[in-house]
This record gives structure tokens, sequence and C-alpha cells, in this order.
């Protein structure tokens, strides 16, 4: 608990973390939805914020807070699926590869220097085109998992390079640690930040990634999303009409949510960058 | 006579460069030598003279290019694993506050020690046979027990890296530069203490500086390395006592001694040599004061004078 | 004595603070010192002792997080003092370099690696001399380089090109090229081999005989010190424990600390057992009370842990911070 008091001295990260409780609260609560998500008409349309639809309704005839809560879980789903996997990808190839060397290093490295160098939006508007059908919350996660991972493993393994060369590697060799228990044991404190705060850029990746997809119409559209939504509110012309609320509340979580994960990601590496962690340490 | 290490041509070849244009440095160069049962043994020479890649080739961290390594007549190779090496060949590092995980503690490292080699089968607690090597080094776990290196000073922390290299009952501890680090008003108990393992734990020790002063006070044999050639080899007080290699009389004249009527009397020449290594013949004639004709073709062979073993022309008939 | 530096009562700490929490390290805590001219002055002390932070206060380079609480550093300018903290930053530019100039450690590795030493010498020499044009500038550093011995071929290597003793010996040439009236020198010669160590030091010698100038000399290696210091100041956690003539150091030590550090050494041909002091240097966030040597000192008794013993004059030349050295009842409250 010590570490949430110390982290809560910093405003950003009290401010960022209210956001995102507020958030994930909005995304729980689409499971006491009265509306069923996909369903048309289910309200009167086009109303502006009013008791008991307080954010309107859109012009599909949707209550506009409750299709909200539904978008939020959605896209949270959808990062969380490429950011935890692609760091688990990226934490695997970046520490054996920076670990281990050699030719197991160069053939990791190359791998992840293919994924770096093809045109990243290109394919995946490609592979978006030809599997619409397909991509569900669970296998537009994947895709972007698959594209997410390269960059990190390498910063993740240019940090492993160095910590081996450091004297401590060699005690810890000296004690009988195998590779993987020395791995964990003595690099993943130091890589701890990194992989913190590349986890949440992408997530923040991943979210932005799903809207713009969605704005082109290259996921299944019916599945909210705050890309989706955006989508259908552009598409029926919102702005224009006067519906500043149906575009605004997908606009305005966006941004919130952008803004908390940044927020987060900052303080959060700040507070585990070992060399504060090692000057706390030292001024017990 | 038993010996503890013995190194025979042990070779290191680095290659740097590109591809077309490789340069191939001979980092050590067909170095032999032994370490008997306790007793220190010193590899001194200067910066980038081969003394820690040597140290890196016995320890296993580096392959050698050719040569042998052998440990009480046993070949590195013929080990089942780094381990069972490691259980009897420890190591000692140059800086204290590197040897440790800065967001580690260093208990951490004494139990892992124990668990890994399974020093606590014969009944013995872990905490009881930590606390008996701290106490051999001066220091009790107490002292240490939830501590991490920051909070210690590197004096201690010396110490304790001493006393976890003893857990295994290491019979050869390599000590590459141990006090270079440490504060100048510890830095003698920290070589009172390699002197204090020879003599009471029969530990043999490499041990490797720069620092002839220390070396003369805590070793009974040494080797002065010098461009990947250990150039003169015999007991401390032969080697420093009686230079023999021009290259040993110019180190032990440069030292500064700490006291102010010993000051330099002479000016020298200060040459840049970055060929030396490349150098065919004995790699120290581009600035050896006697230089010969046959230096700058022939690399020399050891020859043995009065008990001691120099590579240098003059001394060959 | 003409001084051309003199401290008086400098209390410049590191304030350091992370979450909230202020630490503050007492680096230099209450140091007086008094330079003379045409003098090798030696500083030694331990690692972590505040031997580089006084040098940066001596040069008057004070950034945060080190801050001064109190005291002033005094230049002596055509025979005036200055008070170096109050000066302008243009005053202060103006006067490093051609009055003081400071060989930082590592200083070597500092060099532009992507230019030829030439265009570090005349860049640095455009921005501090002004009415000169480049062959100028280029025949006055050819000359300069001479009379130090070295070679101004090296002008046209770049700096990967050179060993570290050559380098070091390139930026101690740099940082005397305006012939400073002070050098201070921290660190010249650690991580150097013992023979480009030796070069240094000669070269340093040189230069101070050429300029009959001051070398302020900051190492924690004794050998050095009894080498080429002329005068010497024994540094510990901050404060000075003793100054003196290097020959009264070494021969009389009066401070039990100094008399660690010197009977501590080793010397070749000599294997009697030697002792170092026990315990471990104090942290400087919370120094011990009193005399900050008192839990490492044999010859204790309680006085030392209640009053901090003043640096006091024992012999004619030769100052001792030591309630064993005459009657030291400092009033410190």
């Amino acid at each position: 608990m010590g570490i949430l008091k110390d982290l809560f001295k910093d405003y950003r990260f009290t401010i960022g973390f209210i956001i995102l409780c507020l958030l994930v609260f909005l995304a729980i609560a689409s499971f006491f939805s009265p509306y069923d998500p996909i369903e048309w008409l289910q309200v009167a349309r086009d109303k502006p914020p009013s008791w008991p639809h307080i954010l309107g309704t859109n012009s599909k005839g949707q209550d506009v807070f409750w299709e909200a809560t539904f978008a939020i879980r959605n896209s949270f789903i959808i990062a969380l699926i490429a950011g935890l996997l692609s760091r688990v990808v990226a934490i695997l190839v970046g520490f054996t590869s920076g670990y281990k060397g050699g030719l197991t290093d160069r053939i990791l490295m190359g791998i992840s220097d293919g994924l770096l160098v093809i045109p990243l939006f290109l394919i995946l508007v490609m592979v978006t085109m030809l599997l619409r059908e397909a991509m569900t919350l669970v296998n537009t996660g994947l895709l972007l998992a698959f594209f997410g991972w390269a960059w990190d493993a390498r910063t993740i393994r240019s940090q492993v390079l160095s910590l081996r060369e450091r004297e401590f590697t060699q005690t810890s060799i000296l004690a009988g640690n195998k590779t993987l228990p020395l791995v964990t044991k003595e690099y993943l404190p130091f890589t701890m930040p990194l992989i913190f705060s590349t986890l949440i850029n992408n997530i923040g990746w991943a979210i932005g990634m799903e809207i713009v997809l969605a704005i082109l119409g290259l996921v299944r559209l019916e599945i909210p999303t705050l890309g989706t939504m955006l989508q259908w509110a552009i598409s029926y012309q919102a702005m224009l009409l006067g519906h500043w609320w149906w575009i605004l509340t997908p606009l305005i979580l966006t941004i919130l949510l952008l803004v908390a994960l940044y927020w987060l990601s900052v303080s959060v590496s700040e507070y585990l960058d070992p060399r504060m962690r090692i000057q706390r340490i030292g001024a017990k | 006579m038993p010996v503890v290490l013995e190194v025979k041509d042990l070779t290191k070849i680095f290659s740097l460069g590109s591809l077309f244009s490789r340069l191939r440095i001979k980092a050590v160069d067909q170095i032999s030598f032994t370490v008997k049962p306790a007793e220190i043994f010193t590899l001194a020479g200067e910066s980038g003279c081969g003394k820690t890649t040597t140290a890196r080739m016995i320890l296993g961290f580096e392959p050698p290019t050719s040569g042998e390594i052998r440990y009480q007549n046993r070949k590195i190779e013929e080990f089942q694993d780094k381990k069972a090496w490691f259980k009897e060949v420890q190591a000692v590092f140059q800086n204290p506050f590197e040897t440790f995980n800065p967001l580690r503690k260093v208990e951490c490292y004494f139990f892992e020690t124990i668990h890994n080699y399974q020093l606590d089968k014969e009944g013995r607690k872990a905490s009881v046979l930590i606390e008996e090597k701290l106490q051999q080094v001066g220091l009790s776990l107490s002292e240490i027990a939830g501590k991490y290196p920051g909070e210690l000073s590197g004096g201690q922390l010396q110490r304790a890296s001493i006393a976890r290299s003893l857990l295994t009952n290491p019979f050869l501890l390599v000590a590459d530069e141990p006090v270079s680090m440490v504060d100048a008003s510890l830095r003698m108990s920290i070589v009172n203490l390699f002197r204090k393992l020879r003599d009471s734990l029969e530990v043999s020790v490499i041990y490797i500086t720069h620092d002839l002063a220390t070396a003369y006070y805590v070793s009974d044999r040494i080797g002065i390395m010098f461009r990947g050639n250990i150039v003169e080899t015999g007991s401390v007080e032969e080697v420093l006592g009686k230079p023999k290699h021009p290259y040993t009389q110019l180190l032990l004249e440069s030292i500064p001694k700490p006291d102010p009527q010993e000051r330099y009397k002479t000016s020298i020449t200060f040459l840049e040599e970055k060929e030396e290594y490349l150098r065919s013949g004995c790699k120290f004639a581009g600035r050896c004061p006697e230089v010969q004709e046959i230096c700058k073709q022939k690399a020399p062979e050891d020859i043995s004078v009065n008990g001691v073993v120099v590579k240098c022309h003059k001394y060959i008939k | 004595m003409n001084e051309v530096l003199k401290a008086e009562n400098l209390q410049v700490f590191y304030v350091l603070e992370t979450l909230g929490e202020k630490r503050i390290a007492k680096a230099v805590h209450g140091v007086n010192l008094q330079i003379p001219g045409n003098e090798v002055y030696g500083i030694a002390g331990e690692s972590g002792c505040g031997k580089t932070t006084l040098l940066k206060v001596l040069f008057a380079n004070i950034e945060p997080p080190l801050r001064a609480f109190e005291g002033r550093v005094y230049y002596c300018v055509n025979d005036k003092y200055i008070d170096a903290f109050s000066l302008s930053a243009r005053e202060k530019r103006e006067l490093r370099w051609t009055y003081i100039s400071y060989i930082p450690q590592g200083s070597m590795s500092a060099f532009n690696p992507v230019k030829k030493l030439k265009v570090t010498f005349l860049d640095f020499l455009e921005s501090h001399v002004r009415g000169k044009d480049r062959e100028e500038l280029l025949s006055l550093t050819n000359h300069h380089l001479k009379t130090l011995g070295l070679s101004p071929r090296i002008l046209d290597a770049y700096p990967h090109q050179l060993s570290g003793g050559m380098r070091q010996r390139v930026a101690i040439a740099l940082s005397t090229l305006l012939k400073p009236r002070i050098i201070l020198a921290d660190e010249p010669t650690t991580a150097l081999d013992v023979v480009a160590q030796r070069a240094v030091l000669q070269l340093m010698q040189d230069v101070q005989k050429e300029l009959q100038n001051t070398i302020v000399l900051v190492t924690h290696d004794m050998g050095i010190h009894a080498n080429i210091a002329t005068r010497m100041a024994i540094m510990y956690a901050g404060k000075i424990m003793e100054e003196g003539s290097t020959e009264d150091i070494f021969n009389h030590p009066l401070h039990p600390y100094t008399q660690y550090l010197i009977h501590s050494l080793p010397k070749i041909g000599d294997k009697t057992p030697r002792e170092s002091a026990p315990g471990s240097p104090p942290s400087l966030v919370e120094p011990p009370p009193g005399c900050l040597f008192h839990p490492r000192c044999p010859q204790a008794f309680p006085l030392c842990s209640q009053e901090v013993p003043e640096l006091v004059r024992v012999n004619i030349d030769h100052k001792v911070a030591c309630f064993l050295r005459g009657n030291n009842r400092a009033s410190c409250s």
C-alpha cells in the first residue's frame, strides 16, 4: 500500500487514476444496461440530452449514454488483448535475444526488423478489408497485438544488453542462478518501468488504431466501440445536423482515456525509474 | 608438487573491424602459469594488458581461442557444467557497488548461493552457514540483513562479496582489482583479508591488479603482463626486488612512492604506441631502453634466470 | 604570504528532493582554505569526501542540486581580492581559463570525437581571445604545445587516435593555453596507466614551472601527492582535517586519520602487516556529532563526540583539527 501512497503524491497519477476509474466504472455499468447494444430503434431518435436519456439518443434510436458504456467496454477489451499479448511477446523476444545473443539474437531481431519495415498501416487496412466479417473484438485485438510488439522487443533487448555487461550478472551466475531465475530476478526490476510504460502506450495505440480502422469502416460496425460510435455519428452527419451529443460523447471519452493513460504512464515510469528507486532506498 | 590451477598456452584472439579488413588482436598470447595451494598469485600489468581477459577465461565467461585451463588436473571442459566449476572457483569483482544488483537486497545472493549449490543439505541451516562466512570477513548477518547495496559502504560490500564467494568453500578465488574502488582508508583491511584467507582457510587467490605495491604486500608469486604476454614470473621478492625485464623496471620506476623524499628523479619520454599488440618480435621493443636488433625481429622465448622466468633477449646467451 | 585563492567558511550542500522528502548531503562543511601562489596544492581524501565538490565551489560553478548556504571564495586578481560568488556570468566567463581553469575528472574523454583536435583548440581560443585571426591563434597553439614538450602534429589527430595518457596531456595543454594563474585539476591521472600517469604529472610540473602559477590537485592517491604537491590538505567527510607542507604531512602526520592514510600504504620491499582505519566513512547526510572521525578513531575520548574540533595552527606551517593536538577547546555553538 505504501507504493500507492507514494504514487498518489503525484497529482498526474491521481488525476489519471480517477479518470481511468470513472471510465472503468462506465464500462462495468454496461452490464446493467436496460438496452441491447446492437438493436436499433429502441428509443425515440435524435433527442438532445434530457432525463432519462442523459446524453440524448442517436439517429439509430439508441441511448447514447448506454451505447457509450458498451463502446468503452469493448474498446478496453481490444486494447487489453493487444497490449498484454504484445507485452508477453515483446518481453520474451527482448529478453531471449538480449541475454542469449549470437544467432538467436540475429534471428529474433531479423523477424522484428521485418515487422518494423513493412508499412504497418497498409497491411492493417488490407488484412481488415479481407477479413472484415471476422473482425470481432478478440480478432481485432489479436491483429493489433501481432503488429504491436516489434519495437518494444527491441527496446527491452537493448536494455538487457547493457544489464548483461554489469558485474552483478556475473555475481548471479557465480551464485549458481540459471538463466531464467537470473533474468527474472536481476533484470526484470530494471525493465519494469519500460515494460509498464510501453504497455500503457501500447494500449493507447491500440485504442487509436481501432478508431482509425472503424472510421474507415474496416471492422464489424454493429459492435459498439469508441471507433464505431464515431463512425456512425460521422456517417449520419451528426455534426451537420446538430446532434453534437452523439459525436462529442465518444470523442471526449477517447480524449479523456488517452490523457489518463499518458499521465499514468509518465508518473508510473518516473516512480519505477531505477535511479529514483535507488535514491529512495538510500533515503530510508 | 600439487597445483590448484594450471594454465597452459592460453590464447585469446579478438577479431576487430569489418568483414574485409579483419584485425586480429592477440589479447592473451600463449600464457602459462600455475597456482599452488594456499598461495596468492598476482597478475599485474597496465590496462589493456590482457589480465582481465585471462580472469574471464579462467572463470569460463569467455571461451579461450586455444590453450588449456586445468583445475586439480581436470580440464575446465571436463566439469559437467558451469555450476560444478564455480563450486571450486569463485570470483571477487572490482567495483563493490556493481557486484550486487542495486535493486535487490544483498542477502538474496547469499541465500541463492546456498540454495543453488544445496549447501544446507547436511542439516545445517543456511543462516548459520552465512553467518560463519560473514564472521570470517569481519561482518555479521545482522549488519547486512534487509539492506540494499546503496545502504552499505564500499568496504562492507567488498567484504560481503568475498564472504559470498567463500560459501561454496572454493579452493581458488579470482579477484579482479578487488581494492581499486575501495576507499583508501579501508583498502588495507580488504587486502589483509586475502592474506588471512590464504593462511587460515588455505584458499589460493589469483590477484589481478595494476598496483604493484599492494601486489608486493599480499602475494607470494607474481606474473607481470604486457600486451598479452607474461614477461616475467617469479616470487614477488625477486621480481619486484630485482626486476629483470626492462618493462618491469620501467613500471617499478614509474610508481609514485608515498614519500616526498623519493620523487621522480628522471623524466621519461612518453611514446604513443598503438601498434604494440600487432608488433612482431618483442612487443616492448618500441619503448625498450636496451633494445637490440634481434628484439624487433624475433619474439623472445622464456628463459629462467635465478628462479625467475623472463621473456627477454637480454638474458639469452 | 600572498594567497591567490581564499575560501572562507564554505558551507555547500547537495539538496536532494525525492517525492517530497528533502535530504541534505553536507559535501563541503565549513572549509577554510588559503592557497598561496606558485605552489602545487594537493587535496587528498577518499571518494565521497567532498573533494570534487570543493573544486567546483572554488571554480564558482555551483549549480543545483548543489547550493551554497554560507561562505565566500576570493580570487586575487591584480592584487585585489574579488568575491567569486558575486561575479556576473560575464565576469566569470572572462576570468575562466585566463585567471582560473578547471580540468574536470575524465576530461580526456570530453573532446569532440568527430573533430580534429586543431578545431577544438581553435574554437576554444576564438571564444576567449579577441582580435586575432586563425593563423595567429594556430601559431600560438603550436608554440604552447612545443613549450610543453608535445608535438604540434597531434593537432591533426582525432581524439580516438590518441591514447588516454596523450589525450589527458592535451586536455591539460588546452586548459593552460591562456596562462591561467590557477589550475584546478580533478583526478587528472585516475584511469591512466602508471607510465602515462608519470608523463601527465611530469607535464603538470613543467606547466607549473613555466607559468609560476598554482595547481590545485585533487586525487585520492597519496603517492601522487608525495610526488608533486608542495602543500596539501587532507579532507574527510566534507571537512579539512589537516593542512601543511607535504613533508610535514608525510613525515609528521598529526591527525589520526592522516596517520592511518599514510601508514597503511604498502611499500615495495616491506611486508610488515599494515592496518587500515576501522569502520567506514560516515554518511554526508547524517554525519556523526562532534569530530567526524571519532567513531573510527582509536584515540577518541568523550569530548570528541560532543564538540567539533577546529582547524588550528600547531606548528609554524601545520594545521590540524584534532583535540589531541594542543588545547583545542573550540568555541563552536
